[in-house]
Order: C-alpha cells, then sequence, then structure tokens
C-alpha cells in the first residue's frame, strides 16, 4: 500500500509520543479501540484554566495510518478549547494524511479519541460531556474498583 | 549486503540463474510447439517437455506420465478438487478438507459446495496441525476427496501426510495434496506418503511464475473431470499449448531441488534458528505461531505482542516480510489460518511471517534482528497495551468498546 508523504513522516517522526499524569485533574484521558480489531488509541489533553488544551500526547498500537492519525490530532488539539477540539472530524484527519479507503477507521477512532479525552475531562470537572463518543471504553473509576485496572491508565 | 532484504520466500522466489540458463534457449531458438508432432521444432520442444517432466517425476518418487503442465498450482488445486469431486460423484458428494489450506483449495471447496457437494472443514490442533483421528471420524461412504497440504504457507506447519495418506488409503478415498511449500525443502514422496494428487509450483522453488505441475496417480488409476477443455493437451486432463520455456525451468528447479535441496534444508534451518534465537534474546513477550518441530526449515511465523503487524512492516521497510495483520488484506480480518489455530485476534494481528530461502545470508539475518528488535522495542514504547501491561493490566478483563 503506497502512503502519503505527510502520512509517512507522521508515522517515522510521531508527534508528542508519551503520557500524561492521568491523576492530574487537568488530563482527560480517551482510551477508544480494542486490541482484537488491531487498533487501540490513547490519548491524553492537559487543559489550563482558560479551557485551552496546552499539551497532548498519545499512546497508539494499530498499524501506520492509526499511529500518523493519532500523531496528526495531537498536533490540531494543542492551542485549541475543548469545543474547538471538538469540531475536527474524522474526514478532516483521513483528507490532510490522504487515507485510503480501508484506512479510514484510523481515522475515525482519532475523532472518537478526542471526543473520549474531552469527556473524561469533563467529568473530572463535573460537566456534562458535550459529546457522549460512543466509543468509549468503560468508566476507569468502575474498572479500578473491580481490579481490571491495577494503576489506571 | 544488498537493501532490500528479501524474507518473503513462501509469497516467491527468485529465479535460480541455472534455472533462467536453461529456459532461455526455448524462447527464440527452439521455439516450437510441444504438439508439433511433424517437424523438428515441434520435435525439440516435446524432448524438452518430457525430460523436464523425468525430473518432476523423480523429485517426488513418481513416474513422468503421471505428471500433467498446469499454469500454476492455483490451477493444479482447481483441477484435483474439482476434477476428482465432478468425476467421482456418482460414488458420492462428501468431501473433506482442513481449515488453514490454501484459498486456492478453499474457495474450490465452497464452488463445489454451491454444486451441490458437502464439504467437512476440520479443525487444527493449537500448533496448526491436524490429528489424523479428526479426520478418520470424518470420513463418509460417500466421501471420495481429503484435500489436505503438505506444509502451511502462513506458519510453515507440516501435516502429518503419511498418517493421513494411510487412512485415505485404507477407506479407499482419494488423497489431494498441495504440495507447494514442502517441495524441494522437506522430503515429500507421493508413494510413501500414499498421496494420489499432487500439485506443486514452479515459482516456490526457484522457478518461473505461471508454471506449475500437478501429479495425478495411475495405480490405482485416479480419473479427472478436466476443467480447460481444448486441444486435448496433457491427456486431456489440461488443454491448452505447453509453455515450453516454463516447462523446462520447472524440470531444472527440480532437478536443482533432488540435488542440492537437503544441504539447503540444513543450511537454512540453521539461519531460521539463528533468527528466532537472536529475536527471542532481544525482546520478550514473543510467540512462535505453530509448531517448531513440524515445520518447513525456512519459515519463522512469530506474534510481536502489543505491536501491529502492519506498522512493524512499515518500520522495518527494507525488510521485505508479509503478516498476517488484517491491516495488510482487503478483509480487515487477520489471518485465517492462525485464527483456525485459536491464536487470539490481537496476536493474529501482531504477527510477521520471515521466510528464508536459498540466498538468504547470515549476515541479512543479522541485520533483521537488530532492526526488529529496535523498531518493536520503539513500537511498544508507542503502545498503550504494552504500558498497560506492564502496569499490571489484565488487558482480558478490560471490557473494550467497541469490537469492530
Amino acid at each position: 500500500m503506497s502512503y502519503s508523504e505527510k502520512l509517512l513522516d507522521h508515522y517515522e517522526n510521531p508527534r508528542n509520543v508519551g503520557s500524561l499524569d492521568k491523576g492530574d485533574p487537568d488530563v482527560g484521558t480517551g482510551l477508544v479501540g480494542a486490541p482484537a480489531c488491531g487498533d487501540v488509541m490513547k490519548l491524553q489533553i492537559k487543559v489550563n484554566g482558560e479551557g485551552v488544551i496546552e499539551d497532548a500526547k498519545f499512546k497508539t498500537f494499530g498499524c501506520g495510518s492509526a499511529i500518523a492519525s493519532s500523531s496528526l490530532v495531537t498536533e490540531w488539539v494543542k492551542g485549541k478549547t475543548v469545543d474547538e477540539a471538538l469540531t475536527i472530524k474524522n474526514t478532516d484527519v483521513a483528507n490532510e494524511l490522504n487515507l485510503p479507503p480501508v484506512k479510514i477507521h484510523c481515522s475515525v477512532l482519532a475523532e472518537d479519541a478526542i471526543k473520549a479525552a474531552v469527556a473524561d475531562w469533563q467529568k473530572k470537572h463535573g460537566l456534562a460531556p458535550t459529546v457522549k463518543p460512543d466509543t468509549v471504553q468503560g468508566d476507569r473509576a468502575a474498572l479500578l474498583e473491580r481490579g481490571v485496572l491495577k494503576s489506571g491508565i | 549486503m544488498k537493501i532490500p532484504i528479501y524474507m518473503d520466500y513462501h509469497a516467491t522466489t527468485p529465479v535460480d540463474r541455472r534455472v533462467l540458463e536453461a529456459m532461455l534457449p526455448y524462447f527464440s531458438e527452439q521455439f516450437g510447439n510441444a504438439a508439433s508432432k511433424s517437424h523438428v521444432f515441434g520435435w525439440h520442444a516435446e524432448e524438452a517437455v518430457e525430460s523436464a517432466r523425468e525430473e518432476v517425476a523423480k523429485l517426488i518418487g513418481a513416474s513422468a506420465k503421471e505428471i500433467v503442465w498446469t499454469s500454476g498450482a492455483t490451477e493444479s488445486d482447481n483441477l484435483a478438487v474439482k476434477g476428482v469431486a465432478q468425476f467421482y460423484q456418482s460414488k458420492g458428494k462428501h468431501l473433506v478438507t482442513c481449515k488453514t489450506e490454501h484459498k486456492a483449495v478453499l474457495d474450490s471447496m465452497h464452488a463445489l459446495e454451491r454444486q451441490g457437494f458437502e464439504v467437512t472443514f476440520l479443525d487444527v490442533e493449537k500448533d496448526g496441525r491436524l490429528d489424523p483421528s479428526r479426520l478418520q471420524a470424518a470420513l463418509r461412504k460417500d466421501t471420495t476427496l481429503v484435500s489436505i497440504m503438505h506444509a502451511n504457507n502462513e506458519t510453515g506447519v507440516v501435516h502429518p501426510i503419511a498418517e493421513i495418506g494411510r487412512i485415505t488409503r485404507a477407506a479407499g478415498v482419494l488423497f489431494h495434496c498441495d504440495a507447494v511449500q514442502g517441495i524441494g525443502k522437506i522430503p515429500f514422496d507421493v508413494e510413501a506418503a500414499n498421496v494420489d494428487l499432487a500439485s506443486i509450483s514452479a515459482h516456490k522453488m526457484y522457478g518461473p511464475k505461471g508454471m506449475g505441475a500437478l501429479y495425478v496417480r495411475r495405480k490405482p488409476r485416479v480419473r479427472l473431470t478436466a476443467q480447460m477443455d481444448g486441444g486435448g493437451h496433457e491427456r486431456g486432463f489440461r488443454s491448452g499449448t505447453l509453455n515450453v520455456p516454463g516447462i523446462v525451468g520447472m524440470g531444472k528447479a527440480a532437478e536443482l531441488a533432488r540435488l542440492e535441496g537437503a544441504a539447503e534444508a540444513e543450511r537454512v534451518l540453521a539461519l531460521r534458528e539463528r533468527l528466532r534465537k537472536g529475536l527471542q534474546a532481544g525482546l520478550d513477550l514473543l510467540t512462535v505461531n505453530g509448531s517448531l518441530a513440524h515445520r518447513v526449515p525456512g519459515n519463522l511465523n512469530v506474534s510481536f505482542a502489543y505491536v501491529e503487524g502492519e506498522a512493524l512492516m512499515m518500520a522495518i521497510k527494507d525488510v521485505a516480510v508479509s503478516s498476517g495483520s488484517a491491516c495488510t488484506s482487503a478483509s480487515l480480518e487477520p489471518s485465517y489460518v492462525l485464527r483456525a489455530m485459536g491464536i487470539s485476534e490481537d496476536l493474529a494481528h501482531s504477527s510477521i511471517r520471515f521466510g528464508l530461502g536459498r540466498f538468504t545470508t547470515e549476515e541479512e539475518v543479522d541485520h533483521v534482528v537488530r532492526l526488529v528488535v529496535a523498531k518493536v522495542k520503539k513500537l511498544r514504547e508507542m503502545s498503550p497495551l504494552y504500558e498497560m501491561v506492564k502496569d499490571g493490566v489484565d488487558l482480558s478483563q478490560i471490557e473494550w468498546a467497541n469490537p469492530h
């Protein structure tokens, strides 16, 4: 499969790989996808007092397109307000990276990761979720309680 | 060392120089049609075709009259499976195969199902091998054909074909064996294994593409319904003007396999083990897919947990390998072969098939080990799953929100 130069650049030099402190009240974590599907994306955002995303980090298990899509959205969300971040659509990601048709689901996952991260941050602040992401993975608190998550993510 | 490095010998092999040399005169000089019985051009072509037939027969313990030329193993599989099923349908319409067979066999079987045949698709064990007792139990009075491959194209796992042949012979059922991946690498003898039909491909054994053969037993005689009608070439089994240069190439490739196969297998096995041990020394959470003991020498199919196969292939783009990841297939489903072995979907997504062969060097293996170890580590640093596992999370207990 041949990929665009932008995609290859994000794959070979991924931006913002890593983790933020999940316990920080200003950090929202989204974890979407499933190992059985071959894609799991973790996106974390750090939101300041003005509601602006000042940092973003990702870790992704998935193909080159999934890694590039997550890298791209970490760049895009930085400096945006959470509401602005929620306007990023999977089609924007797919167009920017020129994803082949079979890889469109990678961009969908990236959009969902933003929604999930924002929802997590909103929850921490007692805010009603703007968007109820349909792929947000189970409640972290509940998972911790059940002992599935020992130290959280 | 030349870059890129080729480690995909199951997909195809380069034509051996000696094979190419043997073929060349048959394009422009000895260009005759082997079916032209009336002049010297035809006689020369026929002579070359018959001597190649002898060579291919010799490699598998057959006689020359039992070799039918085809365009490749896909055609051989189609001819064997459909040809036998259709010819013997008055005797019965039940066929048996295995879930990890090549698509050429599986899809031929599916086509027959649409024609009213009944097919049993046998499960394999966790190590990828067929337990012969499963076959024994599946046979019925109306079973006419069993089709089981010798070595699997993804895992290199070798089935117990001698035992399978004993069962089919005792039951009076015909045994077709897709022998493509084993030929020239591990011993294959149609007498020792009681094989009645066998598919062979030239390009998997350093011969040209577009060239194959089907072994069809004469004693006791196996009959087939031809799938290609026309001039009645190949004793009516397969019409069409013979690909003389291709046949000459396949004959030469068979000769080389017969003379050098054993020594080559030993050398390639040592390289494969060097690769395996190198990877295992450098990485944790690595699993070999399929039996290691019953495997063709050049195959290493491994899963690097928490790293997706296509991402790894992109990271080692100067090394040609293949993956069981869904991302490499149009279907978005991970390898059906690995799934049939009970390997979880996530590990199937993480699988890489290394195929070593005649021209693989120790230097290449060492380079690949270094590269793969470094890239897997890098990708694991980026993997949320690896991070979670290292944090003590039991991934199997998580309810992933969006399965597919």
